[in-house]
């Protein structure tokens, strides 16, 4: 639901694999959603060449400028958790902007009280790189978490 | 056209041609997607010589179909269609997980799959690619090991060919176990581990055409509907609807049922249907609450749904530590549990985590189980009979293991993977025993855990009887025929596809609503009611009838309820209530009436002539006594 959300509110289309946050269930039972935790040191905005990043002063979000973005990929490649993605069909790098501070897909997922994302404020005491993870990895802890030892046999 | 992508893919695995392929807009509008489309895509390809084609052979042809509302609707579905080995008719037999969507935004809005392919191999589809894949290394491995590899393979392929994508999310697949593989008629097309196809048996189809799986990934977006802003209006005002759901609550899925309708309705299947009523609150959702679940919402696994009514399973503990599944969801506990004499949630888990992994339709599965047990209980089948097994009520390692005879096909387990009806007339030729009393199918598929005797569940007298799709209580012949339950009804959700669930405590109007709002066609009920579901219907009555090589269904003798429903309930508040059978007789002339079949159940000339199905008319006349 909260692709939906995102991808209706960028795209004005259902376009799963164009929202900027992307649930991966690489095993059955252990959604992951993957979007942008935001690193105190923005390592994508300063990986990039074309200065196409930039952070939002009202969000702390990353803006991604579409026309200046070539697409180069450099900015997956230094994320810690591999989280921007290339538009499916458009030469620029997707990344959350939490809707310009409202962002869609809480709203949907509180609404069907999932509750699995939720808004906090930012403090600068927490280290919300620890979050920019890759799938296998967060999927991993989570299987086993969630189903035991047996867990690492899964993925 | 709006709400579909616009081509169906074409497989011949024996040439391994592709090809792409579309239907007219009279063609969809009328047969919609899914079930629908199904029977029309197999009445136009093979109705002709319906009765001579094996559908465990090449000739068969297995559809996948999506419908126009798949994506839209919340809850999306696939439909696996082609000539059921159980019923040798058509069944639309519908599955959630991710593959529906993941198709669709690849391009496709179904496949067509025919021919049989020389060695093990999947299909992978991304975007408009479509591969014929070996799969020697999947043979013969479980749903799990199968999903891990399909997984894993998939994500390789797709950063093989785009490195500067960043993370590809999984592909979606549907796939088979060993039991589908060994051509077992109560396999299922399995999807994330533990959502299956089950009705029809389609998994023993995907088997004989040596397809372990299809794989989607799709980059591009849901197709153009035809009022985006209506739809997407209508699809919050449905979710808060199922927000409301009062009969698939979120809290407990159809979990509560597993006691509840043993307990209080008094229809659920007790140690083979001997009785429908049991009171043991060790099978209460408090304790599978308590015990084994681990994840109260599991929405991800269907597309767009706010219900969420599954839940993980798994015991921390004990001797079935490690066992996955959801819920179990109400059928499973059913027939995997108190059909069995099973009355512990972890056991439960256990059963229906190996039938899984093994690719088993868990209500066909449980059903021949639970035969095999009354035969064994009977003392007609003897332990010798069971390769070793003392097979007695309640003992889960002794079904566990009469489990994986039949993924195996091995010993007695061959005859029980035939299903319960067809395994019912060998084993009465083996043993000069009329054991076909016991089998409590319908039309060779077994029925859903939903008893009709005590009248106090929603199945009535001809539900089964007069269901196209046989014992499929997911699809009801209902009195009033534009009930919700009715399978009229139930004929545009499977063909739309999207989950029958998600249309509780949401009125026919909005349903309607949405459908214009996606596909811009005014169909409406009184269309649908008068014209659209009945040719869809009549078709699949057609082709039921028709069947073959290996048996035919005479309507009046096998337009009837198994023996079981005949006999008295034996216990619980509704003791001595069953189903009388001058009542059946009464209704089921009436049910013929109100959907246009004449007097023996054959849909009559004038009707078929009426909706264009003049080849079917003519085929019916061999039939016509």
């Amino acid at each position: 639901m909260c692709e939906i959300a995102c991808s209706l509110f960028h795209e004005k289309k259902i376009w799963p694999e164009a929202s900027r946050i992307r649930v991966f269930m690489l095993v059955p039972g252990a959604e992951i959603p993957h979007f942008c935790a935001q690193c105190h040191d923005y390592p994508c905005v300063e990986s990039c060449p074309e200065n196409a990043l930039t952070i939002s002063k009202e969000t702390e979000a990353v803006l991604v400028d579409k026309e200046k973005c070539t697409g180069c990929g450099l900015c997956i490649k230094v994320c810690p958790g591999r989280i921007p993605h290339l538009h499916p069909t458009e030469n620029y790098i997707l990344i959350c902007d939490l809707c310009g501070g409202d962002p869609k897909c809480v709203k949907v997922c509180t609404e069907a009280q999932f509750g699995a994302l939720w808004i906090v404020n930012k403090q600068e005491t927490y280290s919300y790189k620890l979050y920019a993870k890759r799938p296998e990895e967060t999927t991993r802890n989570l299987v086993i978490n969630l189903y035991g030892e047996k867990g690492k046999e899964l993925i | 056209m709006r709400g579909y992508a616009g081509k169906f893919l074409e497989i011949d695995l024996y040439t391994e041609k592709m090809k792409d392929i579309t239907f007219d807009e009279h063609i969809l509008r009328q047969y919609i997607g899914g079930r629908g489309l199904a029977a029309k895509i197999l009445w136009d390809r093979l109705g002709e010589r319906w009765e001579t084609i094996d559908p465990l052979g090449p000739e068969n042809i297995l559809v996948i179909l999506t419908g126009p509302l798949t994506g839209f609707f919340p809850g999306s579905r696939i439909c696996v269609s082609g000539k059921s080995p159980l019923t040798n008719g058509i069944v639309g037999s519908t599955v959630g997980g991710g593959f529906s969507v993941e198709l669709k935004c690849a391009g496709y809005d179904g496949l067509v799959i025919a021919g049989k392919a020389a060695k093990p191999v999947y299909i992978l589809i991304t975007d408009s690619r479509a591969e014929i894949k070996d799969a020697s290394h999947l043979w013969g491995k479980d749903g799990k090991e199968t999903l891990k590899i399909l997984t894993k393979e998939g994500r390789e392929e797709l950063e093989k060919r785009a490195p500067q994508h960043g993370e590809w999310k999984e592909p979606g697949a549907l796939y088979i176990g060993p039991a589908g593989e060994n051509r077992n008629r109560v396999a299922a097309v399995n999807a994330y581990w533990m959502h299956g196809a089950g009705y029809g048996g389609y998994g023993g189809v995907m088997g004989s055409k040596n397809l372990k799986a299809v794989v989607a990934k799709g980059t591009g977006p849901l197709p153009e509907v035809a009022d985006l802003e209506k739809t997407l209006m209508l699809m919050d005002k449905i979710s808060q609807g199922n927000m409301k759901n009062t009969v698939v609550t979120r809290q407990w899925g159809t979990g509560s049922a597993g006691y509840d309708v043993g307990a209080r309705t008094s229809s659920e299947p007790v140690r083979n249907w001997q009785e429908e009523w049991h009171d043991e609150k060790s099978f209460g959702v408090d304790k599978f609450e308590e015990r084994v679940w681990i994840k109260r919402y599991w929405s991800a696994s269907d597309f767009g749904c706010a219900t969420a009514c599954l839940k993980l399973a798994t015991p921390k503990t004990g001797p079935f530590k490690g066992a996955i599944t959801d819920n179990p969801d109400y059928e499973n506990q059913a027939y995997v549990g108190t059909n069995l004499g099973v009355f512990s949630p972890e056991e439960n888990v256990y059963l229906m985590a190996l039938m899984d992994e093994l690719g088993f339709c868990g209500i066909q599965g449980g059903n021949v189980l639970g035969f095999a047990a009354e035969l064994y209980q009977r003392g007609i089948l003897t332990k010798e009979d069971l390769g070793g097994i003392e097979l007695k009520w309640g003992d889960a390692k002794a079904f566990a293991a009469l489990i994986r005879k039949m993924a195996a096909r091995e010993g007695i387990g061959n005859i029980l993977a035939e299903g319960t009806y067809r395994a019912a007339l060998k084993i009465r030729d083996l043993k000069n025993v009329d054991v076909l009393q016991y089998a409590v199918v319908e039309k060779g598929m077994a029925i859903g855990a939903h008893g009709i005797r005590s009248r106090q569940d929603y199945p009535k007298n001809i539900s089964y009887a007069c269901s196209v799709q046989g014992g499929d209580h997911t699809s009801i012949a209902h009195p009033i025929l534009t009930h919700e339950n009715s399978e009229l009804r139930i004929i545009l959700h499977d063909s739309g596809v999207y989950c029958w669930f998600n249309t509780f405590d949401v009125s026919e109007e909005l349903v309607w609503d949405i459908f214009e709002a996606v596909t811009g066609w005014k169909v409406g009920s009184e269309e649908w009611y008068a014209s659209t579901a009945r040719g869809i219907l009549h078709i699949q009555r057609a082709a039921l009838l028709i069947g073959g090589p290996d048996l035919r269904w005479d309507p009046r003798v096998h337009d009837d309820n198994p023996p079981r429903f005949y006999e008295p309930l034996p216990s619980g508040p509704y003791t001595g209530k069953t189903v009388n059978k001058a009542g059946v007789e009464k209704a089921k002339k009436e049910y013929y009436e109100g959907v246009g079949w004449d007097e023996n159940g054959i849909p009559k000339p004038e009707e078929l002539k009426r909706l264009g199905l003049e080849g079917v008319d003519r085929k019916l006349k061999e039939l016509r006594f």
